[in-house]
């Protein structure tokens, strides 16, 4: 091969490949074979898992789920006709969803603003980075716990319903600020990866027209981060009503709204309550309602919510993609 | 070598014989190095210098100039001794040069020379690297620019910049943007109209985009972006438009009306262009400022630098001996 190189005939007649020229693994060694196909293999595997779980669902879902559990409550009774819905469970989720969220969402922005553009002292920035890391990787059921102590203190009783000087620490509250504490690193990540995609020479065009650094957030890189930003939220979100443990440990023991004194919405929101997820663990065969039908219905509602997060950060990357972004 | 590879293949295209015997005299011109190591080099300009070669020692001739003398010259800017450095490395050494409006001032030299330094410290935004200090004194109208406030220093003396970067919104409020108070977004629409195409017009991209000012700044082409760029830049009204490589990321075609452009801007606003493309000096600039190494080399009328530069260093770059 190497001669041939060396002494090139003049004109060498082109030979017509055998078959298409396409890298082949023919010439490949066994390993590198056998990982391919081990990747294909996980590949499908993992495909045909997600397929099962939807495709079950939807199935068990449309089979048990009735449109009057979404308005009914939940209520007690013998047999799974008798017991209701799951309205105050639906509702439920749609509440925390709103309230972590409108925590999560201003405050993470905020976080990965200052990481991103201002991050000074750099040894504070690498302590909150780290700190958020750290955050993102607690389990739920620790943050929950945590969250009985800071709730539970007699400073916080506002909060929730308190008897005799005892404050029960379970509310939409606490568990609302627990849950946006672990939407909070999904939204500061995804919003730190947009603005870091900024080119830096956009930044200095806007102050190159005499702006500040703060109108420059405010009104360049904010917006252009806008995708990103949206889909941080979209994921936080789909942790938030994702959750289990906070809303068990800091709201539920209840399958339906118990209001508390106060004015409305506060007494709803100072009460203890019930998500879709804790009424899915609840009803399931091994919690304490033991009605497997329903926790189909509302497993396959939850599912639904999730799904649709997930087409709604689809739309808005495509979306953004058609606003065009800078070459680097 | 890969000129010499890709002439020898277009010889060969059209004449249909050895590189040797072309009818075309090749676009290659050998200037002898100092150690005596050939240089290859493409004359400049579109059209290889025919017969005996270049007059000069860059070949330019004043005939491919196409811009008249300017009419008058005020004096802008004055850059007095000024030194910039990064941590310990001094990428600017004790430079003073004039701006005038009236004129296009160019910087040129090879990559790393300090030209880009220089332009940023004008507006200030070497200050935005944190690890950058600045001596001497830099004029802007006779006040030292450390004692004007950075953002309004900044809507004085403007910046277009290497890459074409309109914000993520519509062409109009691109410029709008700049019209209004920092973060404000009061001044209607309507209010800000006639500026908004005052600022399109002056960048000669109004006809241009007249009909799709909602568009999205990003949606338009290359050279339309960076005329917006412009326009952006315009609009602050300022004293000084600097430009960094304008052109680097353009079409030959954007190129030459973002050049025409410049040469119509120099009345209005003094114009400092930083560039590697020593043909496009030639073409637009009155003054150069050829930089190397941090050094300010040598500073003359583009006719005068670029025919018969004073110093050696000036005539091996702009024969294209290095660079």
């Amino acid at each position: 091969m190497e001669s041939s190189v060396a002494t090139r005939p003049p004109a060498p007649a082109p030979q017509k490949p055998a078959k298409d020229p396409v890298e082949g693994s023919a010439t490949w060694r066994l390993s590198d074979r056998i990982g391919l196909v081990v990747c294909w293999a996980l590949g499908l595997l993992f495909c045909a898992i997600a397929v099962a779980i939807v495709v079950y669902l939807l199935a068990q879902g449309i089979k048990y789920l009735r449109p009057s559990m979404l308005v009914t409550p939940a209520t007690a009774g013998f047999s799974q006709a008798e017991s209701g819905g799951f309205s105050d469970a639906l509702l439920g989720t749609l509440i925390v969803a709103t309230m972590g969220i409108s925590i999560a969402l201003p405050a993470g922005v905020g976080v990965a603003v200052w990481l991103v553009e201002y991050g000074r002292p750099t040894a504070l920035a690498r302590i909150a980075e780290s700190t958020i890391e750290a955050i993102a990787g607690i389990p739920s059921i620790v943050l929950a716990l945590f969250g009985t102590v800071i709730f539970s203190s007699t400073a916080l009783g506002f909060l929730s319903r308190t008897s005799e000087g005892v404050v029960f620490g379970r509310s939409f509250f606490a568990a609302s600020a627990m849950l946006a504490i672990v939407a909070l690193p999904l939204v500061v990540a995804s919003t730190r990866e947009g603005l870091s995609a900024i080119p830096q020479h956009v930044r200095e065009a806007s102050y190159a027209v005499g702006k500040t650094k703060i109108a420059t957030t405010r009104r360049i890189l904010l917006p252009a981060a806008r995708p990103q930003v949206a889909t941080g939220a979209m994921l936080g979100l789909g942790r938030i009503i994702g959750d289990t443990a906070i809303i068990v440990v800091l709201l539920g023991a209840t399958q339906n709204f118990a209001p508390v004194g106060g004015a409305f919405p506060f007494n709803y929101l100072r009460g203890a309550g019930t998500t879709l997820t804790n009424f899915v663990y609840e009803a399931s065969p091994t919690g304490n309602l033991n009605q497997p039908e329903k926790a189909y219905a509302a497993a396959f509602v939850l599912l639904l919510m999730v799904l649709a997060l997930n087409a709604a950060v689809d739309v808005v990357h495509r979306r953004a993609r058609k606003v065009g972004t800078w070459s680097s | 070598m890969e000129f010499i590879a890709a002439v020898s293949e277009f010889d060969r295209h059209i004449g249909g014989v050895s590189s040797g015997t072309s009818p075309l005299p090749p676009p290659i011109k050998r200037l002898p190095l100092e150690d005596g190591a050939p240089a290859t080099q493409v004359a400049p300009g579109a059209a290889p210098p025919v017969g005996n070669g270049p007059a000069t020692p860059g070949g330019f001739t004043a005939a491919r100039r196409a811009i008249g003398a300017p009419q008058f010259s005020i004096r802008r800017m004055e850059i007095d001794d000024v030194s910039v450095s990064y941590a310990d490395r001094e990428a600017v050494k004790g430079v003073s040069l004039p701006v005038r409006q009236g004129e296009v001032l160019a910087l040129i030299g090879p990559s790393g020379c300090g030209k880009t330094t220089l332009l940023r410290s004008l507006n200030r935004l070497t200050e935005l690297t944190r690890t950058a200090t600045l001596r001497g004194r830099i004029l802007l109208d006779d006040v030292d620019i450390r004692q004007i406030e950075p953002t309004s220093l900044r809507r004085r003396v403007t910046m277009v910049f290497q890459q074409p970067n309109p914000f993520p919104m519509s062409v109009f409020d691109n410029i709008a943007y700049v019209l209004r108070e920092q973060g404000s977004r009061r001044q209607r629409k309507k209010a800000l109209e006639p500026k908004v195409h005052s600022a399109l017009e002056r960048a000669g991209l109004f006809e241009e985009v007249k009909d799709n000012l909602d568009h999205p700044a990003l949606r338009l082409s290359g050279g339309q972006q960076q005329r917006l760029c412009i326009a952006r830049a315009l609009a602050a009204e300022p004293e000084v438009l600097l430009l960094d490589e304008p052109c680097s990321a353009l079409d030959p075609q954007s190129t030459q009306v973002i050049e025409d452009l410049i040469v119509k801007l120099r009345d209005d606003v003094a114009v400092v262009i930083v560039t590697h493309n020593l043909q496009q000096a030639y073409r637009v600039a009155d003054h150069v400022a050829f930089m190397y190494l941090g050094d300010l080399v040598e500073y003359g009328s583009a006719t005068a630098l670029f025919g018969s530069p004073r110093e050696q260093r000036t005539k091996e770059y702009v024969s294209g001996a290095f660079g």
